[in-house]
């Protein structure tokens, strides 16, 4: 392989070379340094004159009589399924001392789009244990589903939850979980490390560190690598597949940070204005294929800066993703765990995934009927707090009294509380139960008579 | 993708010089503006968008990874086009009219590079049925025949920018879309199919205006901010408002005959979602499947970017040929955001000088020349055609101070303000009613004169002026509290409680009333009305707001949108209603 000495500018992450023989667009390529070290980057502008070449670590070391090796190849990642219970960098290479991976196939990171018309209609319930999740914003699988977080919010700890208890009630399909942390601390990561390994979870996943001092460009491709090993679980080995991104807060950041080496003209907020489709092609490679066994279903976290959902992370994030989990401070405040505030958050496929023969037949309506109790339950604090407490109706007591109880009974539960959707609807309507019958407008009477507790006296049986 | 017979003759072949993600650089290529090009050794399809000195560059519909500069560019001398004629309905199109059915088939679950499909079948046969025979003068746009496509008549044209003549033969029976069905005298000859360039809009005889409603069969939309046949409007609203639910409860019912729907740059399971239901749900006027009226666009956010630029033009292409044929087609473009940020994509990548926000400063004229594609026209054979545009507006933060949002409200005239505060709390539609406007109530008015009733030009502005007063009396009422209002107020408020809550929600799950027809808009508004002038004037003779608010028929009121024979339980209630207000009114 031909090795070029022609480096004439070094800025960031790029790296120019230039007279080199025809170069692909996207190609991988080694940088050689002094001492014999070895770093990868991709090529992102060629031309005849001019490669402009992306590093993928800190460029630190890097001179013009550095070395530069193209490998005629765009980056392709070795897969196999000996990857389950596996370690590996943001870069993909094993860092728990174990072997390398045995490739079974070697894939193009980006992937490529799932034809619209080949995709399968995403319809399982994926049962979480969190009431806030199956009751209110149902996951499905094959959605991409974000949980919006802030700093200092527990998402990690709802995240794990998940992974932990996420399953299709009455389904023994083979499924597995791949995790990509960009930027996290390493703190973090142990934490995470330790909990996979508490729950035995780590037989069944694959986890991607890019830890807070790896370099931020090498944050590109972990989501990219992460997610083509799960299409490859998914699609060629036909297992469900979990995974969970986080925090792509950070992923976004280091799109920026290589926009701005770049010279691009700036988007909002200095985020490059490519930022969306960037995100989309991650985001969209969730999914289902009609007459393939597997899935993948996608869980990205990130912290929105300053708990702001119109910030350009989130909002780009939630244009493309199918709903969203709101994590909020407030209740975090209030000691609540998990703090999931519902009146934001939202489930877009969850009609899909509920009802008669998947969950209950009171599903839907019960859960509009929680959200329009809290909702107006919630609206009264403000008024109580200029009118005081005795001022209110009998009515509007009640709904207060509803919206505590929702915060204290329906959305707090613990971290090893794996509550059924049984267990949660069931909460729901005892809870429901403490308002006038009257009063529950978006439920039929005939559901009420089913299910409501003061109908039901006696036979608890479903 | 097929493209037009102007000049297609076979040109020298250019040489790569530069790659730089979608957009190439080129030289040594004979090329005009928009000319379509072969790039590399894979021959992906590309389109020229600027000329520069000897350099030509081109934005490449597919990945370009793996391309190196040196490969071959040729040009094939034609413009980016798609191909028209029987076999459009019910088909799904990626941004470049390639058929991702027929993609499947030929590369598998997912997109690939480097492969082409014909927009149409060309090889399955159609009935054609003449309408004109040896002799007749034929003029360009002339109807030639049709073909029973679905339960769509299908008309067959002649191109609209031919000369005219007179037929000397025309044939009948079945034949491919490429087959010769009629020859002039001067010895030019036709098959069914046509080609367009997508950027150029298809001529018609004159532009009228609009006079007539598209009905949506949504309440808030009919009833308080239409839109005419042959209108435009735009939908913005931050994400998770509802905008693609109501672009498809628009696809689904409106009363257009075709509808072009154009999933810009959007979610990959919401296009699988309408793909999957759109079969099994029955047009409300013909009982057929809504699909055999439909056309999709399918190029999701995670297909090429320079394909999404193309698939809006795509989209109106194909509307503009049905209405050519005289029929009222819709085009819903879910996002037009999408569409703009992909121009932003091309336009950096060319390192051009930004206008606001990073977008070309092109942007306004590019939105502008598409929305003017709609219009209620007289096409080239005299028949009278429609293509209402229906663009939903995805902006950052929900801000609509934004450029695309800003640039769309210049030239739209129906505007739809969607509001995340309405959907959290599960007030579907969540159009705002204060926010949004139609400008065609004027032009509209002698139709609901006519169609619907004579007052309900007047009921439709009384239900405008309560809403906005209850606007005014909620500042209030969030400082004091509804019981500190004059009696009168009181009620206003809740007649204002009961526009909202029985007329504008509107359930797009409930099998009833996903669709509402005009005469049910008006009862409802009318039993509404109704329930005001018993109450106000049962206040006036001292009945207590408490007295009013405990009438029981006005509970049962909200039940009729779920009632699909409405009538007599309406007029049922409306009885029990005058029972209660005379028992209160003598008791006062």
């Amino acid at each position: 392989m031909k090795e070029y000495r022609t480096i004439s500018k070094i800025a960031g992450p790029l790296v120019f070379v230039e007279k080199t023989e025809p170069i692909a667009y996207g190609e991988l390529v080694n940088i050689i340094l002094a001492d014999g070290t070895t770093k990868r980057g991709q090529v992102l502008d060629t031309s005849d004159e001019l490669v402009v070449v992306q590093i993928f670590e800190t460029t630190a070391g890097i001179g013009r009589d550095s070395g530069v090796r193209f490998t005629g190849e765009t980056i392709k990642m070795p897969v196999g399924r000996d990857m389950l219970g596996r370690i590996l960098s943001g870069g993909g290479k094993p860092i728990d001392g174990g072997p390398e991976i045995v490739p079974e196939k070697r894939l193009d990171i980006n992937g490529a789009a799932i034809n619209p018309y080949a995709r399968g209609m995403p319809a399982d319930f994926i049962q979480t244990g969190i009431s806030t999740i199956d009751g209110t914003n149902t996951l499905v699988r094959g959605q991409k589903l974000p949980i919006f977080s802030g700093a200092g919010l527990p998402h990690n700890k709802l995240a794990l939850q998940i992974a932990r208890q996420a399953k299709v009630p009455g389904s023994t399909e083979n499924f597995a979980v791949v995790f990509a942390a960009m930027g996290i601390t390493k703190e973090e990561a142990n934490y995470f490390m330790q909990d996979f390994e508490r729950t035995g979870a780590l037989e069944r996943a694959v986890v991607f560190l890019n830890l807070a001092d790896d370099p931020a460009v090498e944050r590109i491709i972990t989501p990219r690598l992460a997610l083509t090993t799960a299409e490859y679980l998914a699609f060629e080995l036909g297992m469900h597949v979990l995974v969970i991104l986080t925090d792509m807060t950070n992923y976004c950041e280091a799109l920026r940070q290589i926009g701005a080496a770049r010279e691009e003209v700036p988007g909002r907020r200095g985020y490059p204005g490519y930022m969306y489709t960037d995100l989309a092609n991650l985001y969209e490679r969730a999914g289902m294929i009609k007459g393939q066994k597997g899935s993948v279903t996608q869980i990205p976290i990130l912290t929105m800066p300053g708990d702001d959902i119109t910030h350009p992370i989130a909002d780009l994030t939630g244009y493309i993703t199918e709903g969203q989990i709101v994590v909020n401070r407030d209740l975090h405040r209030k000691g609540i765990y998990p703090p999931i505030n519902v009146l934001p958050s939202l489930s877009r496929l969850m009609n899909l995934g509920i009802g008669k023969g998947k969950t209950r037949e009171d599903h839907k309506k019960v859960s509009d009927q929680m959200y329009a109790g809290y909702a107006e339950g919630n609206d009264l604090r403000g008024l109580v707090a200029i009118v005081g407490k005795d001022a209110l109706s009998e009515r509007d007591r009640l709904l207060l009294e509803f919206a505590d109880l929702f915060e204290n009974k329906f959305v707090r539960q613990g971290y090893d509380e794996d509550r059924t959707i049984d267990d949660t609807l069931n909460l729901a309507w005892e809870l429901l139960s403490t308002l006038p019958v009257e009063q529950l407008t978006r439920i039929d009477r005939e559901l009420i008579h089913k299910y409501h507790p003061k109908f039901r006296t006696g036979a608890k049986k479903e | 993708m097929e493209v037009t017979t102007k000049h297609a003759k076979e040109q020298k072949q250019g040489v790569l010089k530069r790659i730089a993600g979608p957009v190439v650089t080129a030289v040594n290529l004979d090329a005009h503006m928009y000319d379509v090009v072969k790039v590399g050794k894979e021959e992906l399809m590309g389109e020229v968008i600027k000329i520069q000195g000897d350099s030509v560059i081109i934005q490449v519909y597919e990945d370009t990874s793996g391309i190196r500069p040196g490969e071959p560019v040729s040009n094939t001398g034609l413009s980016l086009a798609v191909e028209l004629g029987p076999g459009l309905l019910t088909s799904i199109y990626d941004g470049i009219q390639r058929p991702l059915e027929v993609l499947v088939d030929k590369m598998g679950n997912f997109i690939q590079r480097g492969v082409t499909a014909p927009g149409l079948s060309h090889e399955k046969k159609w009935t054609f049925k003449p309408l004109v025979k040896t002799g007749d003068k034929v003029e360009p746009g002339a109807i030639l025949g049709e073909v029973q496509e679905t339960n769509i008549v299908h008309k067959v044209m002649l191109p609209p920018n031919v000369k005219a003549g007179a037929v000397k033969t025309i044939k009948s029976g079945d034949y491919t879309i490429d087959e010769i069905i009629c020859v002039l005298e001067d010895g030019r000859e036709y098959p069914m199919i046509q080609r367009w360039p997508v950027r150029v809009p298809r001529p018609v005889k004159e532009k009228m205006n609009p006079t007539i409603p598209l009905i949506t069969g949504q309440r808030i939309l009919d009833g308080l901010f239409p839109i005419a046949k042959g209108g435009t409007a735009a939908i913005p609203g931050p994400f998770g408002s509802g905008k693609t639910v109501t672009q498809q409860q628009l696809a689904k019912w409106s009363d257009a005959e075709i509808v072009v729907y154009i999933g810009c740059g959007e979610r990959g399971n919401e296009m699988t979602e309408v793909l999957t239901e759109f079969p099994h749900l029955e047009d409300p006027k013909s009982g057929k499947p809504l699909m055999e009226r439909t056309v999709l666009i399918a190029n999701t956010s995670n297909m090429p970017v320079a394909a999404r630029e193309a698939s809006v033009y795509t989209g109106i292409t194909i509307a503009e040929y049905f209405r050519d044929m005289g029929y009222d087609v819709s085009l819903m473009a879910d996002s037009t955001s999408r569409w703009a940020e992909a121009m932003r994509e091309i336009s950096s990548r060319l390192e051009e000088m930004p206008g606001e926000e990073g977008y070309p400063a092109y942007l306004a004229a590019r939105l502008s020349e598409f929305y003017e594609r709609a219009g209620l026209v007289k096409t080239l054979n005299g028949a009278r055609g429609s293509v209402s545009v229906i663009g939903a507006v995805s902006p950052p933060g929900g801000d609509f101070s934004e450029p695309v949002t800003q640039n769309t409200l210049r030239i739209v005239k129906v505007f739809w303000a969607l509001d995340a505060k309405l959907s959290q709390r599960r007030h579907f539609p969540a159009i705002n009613w204060l926010n949004s406007y139609s400008l065609y109530l004027e032009a509209l008015h002698d139709y609901y004169d006519k169609e619907v009733s004579p007052e309900w030009n007047t009921i439709r502005s009384w239900a405008m002026e309560i809403l906005q007063k209850e606007a005014e009396l909620q500042e209030i009422v969030q400082l004091v509290g509804s019981d500190a209002l004059p009696e009168s107020e009181q009620v206003t408020i809740e007649v204002a409680r009961m526009i909202r809550e029985i007329f504008l929600q509107q359930n797009a799950y409930d099998a009833v009333d996903t669709f509402c027809d005009m005469k049910k808009q008006y009862a409802m508004m009318k039993a509404i009305k109704t329930y005001a002038e018993l109450s106000y004037s049962a206040q006036l003779v001292g009945v207590s707001p408490a007295q009013i608010n405990a009438v029981k028929a006005k509970n049962e009121l909200a039940q009729i949108k779920f009632i699909k024979d409405y009538v007599p339980e309406l007029a049922k209630i409306m009885k029990q209603m005058d029972d209660e207000f005379n028992t209160l009114r003598s008791a006062a």
